[in-house]
C-alpha cells in the first residue's frame, strides 16, 4: 500500500469507520440468546438428566433388586437393599440415590437389565438443602411416573442405537 | 408586603418551576440512558439486555436506583470524610447545573447569559474536580492514579476542545447559545466544519471519560479508578454524574454542530414538530454514538491518548481556528449567519 493510500486511510478513519458499520450491522441481527425460564435448547434423547425409576404398564415396578447399578455406579453413589416380597418375588426395600456424589454417567443406566433405572431429561432439580439431594425409592418413583411418557418415548428413539 | 410578592417571591417560585421542569426529565432521562446503554450494547452482542424487571425490562433502572439506595454507605478509616462526601455531590451537581444555560427550544432557556457557551466549558472544566477530590479523599492507590489519569485526560482534550468552539463561535460572532443556534438556520455548522465536529465529538468522549478513553476507571489495572472506594448512593450520584455529563456533552454537540432545536429542513412536515423534541431527538443521536463508539473499540493505552490529544488534536484544532477566522474574514461569514 502507498504512503497517499495509507495516509488517507488514516486521516479518514478508515479502520475506525469500517469497524463501527461492522459493530451496527450487528445491532440489527436477530439476538442468539435463549430467554431461558421460557425458552430452552433442545434436548438429544441421549440426555442424562435426572434420575427416575420405572414400571411396568400394570404399575409394578420393573426393578429386580440386581444391584447391577450399584455394582457399576463410579461414584458409589447407588445404595440397595432387597429381600423377596409376600409373593416371593425380589424387589427392593430401598433404593437410594446421592445426587450429590452421583456424576451423571448414564452406567446405572447401561447396567440395568430390564429398563427400570434410567436418567431422564429434567435437569432442573436444583434444591437449596443437600438434603434434598439424597433420592429415595419413593422419590425416584414418583420421578417415574411423572416423566414416564418422556422416558419411554426416549428410550425408543434411541434403542436402534443400544 | 406586595413588593415581596412581586419582586422576590413570585420570580423565585417561578425560577424554581424553571429548574423542576429541567431537572426531573433530566433526571429520567439519565435513568433511561443506562437502561438505554446495556440494551444497545446487548443488542449489538447479540444479547438480549435487561428484559426481566418490568415489561421489556423498562423498571430496572428503578430497580437499581432501590438497590442503591438501601445499601450501607461505607467511609474508609484513612478517608478524608469531609472530601470524600462532597466529591460525588460535587459531580452530581456540576452535571445539572450546566443546564441552566441549554437552549432546548426557540427561547426555551433558563439563564439566557451572553456568556453561555463560556459558562458551560467552565462547568465541564470543574467537573474534573469532583473526581480529582474522590480519589485523593478515598486515601486508596487505584482510586489516586485513577483520578491522577482522569485529570490529565480531561485537561489535555479541553485544550483542543476550547480551540474548536473558538472557532465555531468565530463563525458565529456570539457566545451566546441560542445565537448559536439561530446562526445555523441556513445550514448546519457539522456540514462546514465537518472535521471540527468529528474532533470536537471525540474530545467529548475523552472529557466524559467514556471509552474508548476510559482510563480513569480502567477495569483491568486500576479495579474501577477513583470510584473504588465509593459504595451506595454515593457510587450512584458518580454514575449518575458520568450519565448526566453524557448528556451535557451531547447537548453541547447538538447546539454547537447540529442546529440545536432546529428541524434539518426548513419546510412542511419537519416545521410542525416542536423545537424541544428535535433538540431531544439529536441528543438521542449523539447519544447513540457514544454507546455505539462503548461497544465497538477496546480501550485506548495512556501514551497513545496522550499522544491523540497533545500531537494530533491539539495541532488540528490550532490550524482550524486559524483557517476558519480568515475565511470568516475574508468572506465576512458573520453577516451571512446573522
Amino acid at each position: 500500500m502507498g504512503l497517499l493510500d495509507r495516509s488517507a486511510r488514516t486521516i479518514f478513519w478508515a479502520e475506525l469507520v469500517s469497524g463501527m458499520a461492522l459493530t451496527l450491522k450487528y445491532f440489527f441481527k436477530p439476538k442468539v440468546t435463549l430467554n431461558y425460564p421460557y425458552e430452552k435448547g433442545p434436548l438429544s434423547p441421549r440426555f442424562r438428566g435426572e434420575h427416575a425409576l420405572r414400571r411396568y404398564p400394570n404399575g409394578e415396578e420393573r426393578c429386580i433388586a440386581c444391584k447391577l447399578c450399584e455394582a457399576i455406579c463410579p461414584a458409589q453413589a447407588i445404595t440397595i437393599e432387597a429381600e423377596p416380597r409376600d409373593d416371593g418375588s425380589r424387589r427392593t426395600t430401598r433404593y437410594d440415590i446421592d445426587m450429590v456424589k452421583c456424576i451423571y454417567c448414564g452406567f446405572c443406566e447401561e447396567a440395568c437389565p430390564v429398563d427400570a433405572i434410567v436418567e431422564g431429561p429434567n435437569f432442573e432439580f436444583a434444591a437449596e438443602t443437600r438434603e434434598e439431594l439424597l433420592y429415595d425409592k419413593d422419590k425416584l418413583l414418583a420421578n417415574g411416573d411423572r416423566w414416564e411418557t418422556e422416558l419411554a418415548a426416549r428410550l425408543e428413539v434411541d434403542a436402534p442405537y443400544r | 408586603m406586595a413588593e415581596f410578592w412581586t419582586g422576590y417571591a413570585w420570580p423565585a417560585i417561578w425560577i424554581g418551576l424553571q429548574v423542576v421542569a429541567i431537572i426531573i426529565p433530566l433526571l429520567l432521562c439519565v435513568a433511561y440512558l443506562v437502561y438505554a446503554e446495556r440494551k444497545v450494547i446487548a443488542a449489538i452482542h447479540l444479547r438480549r439486555g435487561p428484559n426481566v424487571v418490568g415489561p421489556y425490562g423498562l423498571l430496572q433502572p428503578i430497580a437499581d436506583g432501590l438497590k442503591l439506595f438501601f445499601k450501607e454507605t461505607v467511609i474508609p478509616t484513612g478517608a478524608n470524610r469531609g472530601v470524600f462526601i462532597i466529591a460525588p455531590v460535587l459531580t452530581f451537581t456540576l452535571a445539572l447545573i450546566a443546564w441552566a444555560v441549554i437552549p432546548v427550544g426557540d427561547g426555551l432557556v433558563i439563564a439566557d447569559i451572553n456568556v453561555g457557551i463560556l459558562y458551560l466549558f467552565a462547568i465541564s472544566s470543574l467537573g474534573v474536580y469532583g473526581i480529582l477530590m474522590a480519589g485523593w479523599a478515598s486515601n486508596s492507590k487505584y482510586a489516586f492514579l485513577g483520578g491522577l489519569r482522569s485529570a490529565a485526560q480531561m485537561v489535555s482534550y479541553e485544550v483542543s476542545m476550547g480551540f474548536i468552539i473558538i472557532s465555531v463561535l468565530l463563525v458565529v460572532g456570539s457566545l451566546n447559545l441560542s445565537d448559536i443556534v439561530n446562526a445555523q438556520r441556513h445550514v448546519w455548522f457539522v456540514i462546514p466544519l465537518f472535521p471540527m465536529a468529528v474532533i470536537f465529538f471525540v474530545s467529548t468522549l475523552a472529557e466524559t471519560n467514556r471509552h474508548p478513553f476510559d482510563l480513569p476507571e480502567a477495569e483491568a489495572e486500576l479495579v474501577s479508578g477513583y470510584n473504588v472506594e465509593y459504595s451506595s448512593m454515593a457510587f450512584a450520584l458518580f454514575f449518575l454524574g458520568e450519565y448526566a455529563n453524557m448528556i451535557l456533552m451531547s447537548a453541547m454537540t447538538t447546539i454547537l454542530f447540529l442546529g440545536g432545536w432546529l428541524p434539518p429542513f426548513n419546510v412542511a412536515p419537519f416545521t410542525w414538530i416542536p423545537g424541544p423534541i428535535w433538540f431531544a431527538a439529536k441528543i438521542a443521536f449523539c447519544l447513540f454514538i457514544f454507546l455505539w463508539v462503548r461497544a465497538t473499540f477496546p480501550r485506548y493505552r495512556y501514551d497513545q491518548l496522550m499522544r491523540l490529544g497533545w500531537k494530533v488534536f491539539l495541532p488540528i484544532s490550532l490550524a482550524a481556528v486559524v483557517i476558519v477566522g480568515g475565511v470568516v474574514l475574508a468572506f465576512d461569514i458573520q453577516s451571512l449567519v446573522k
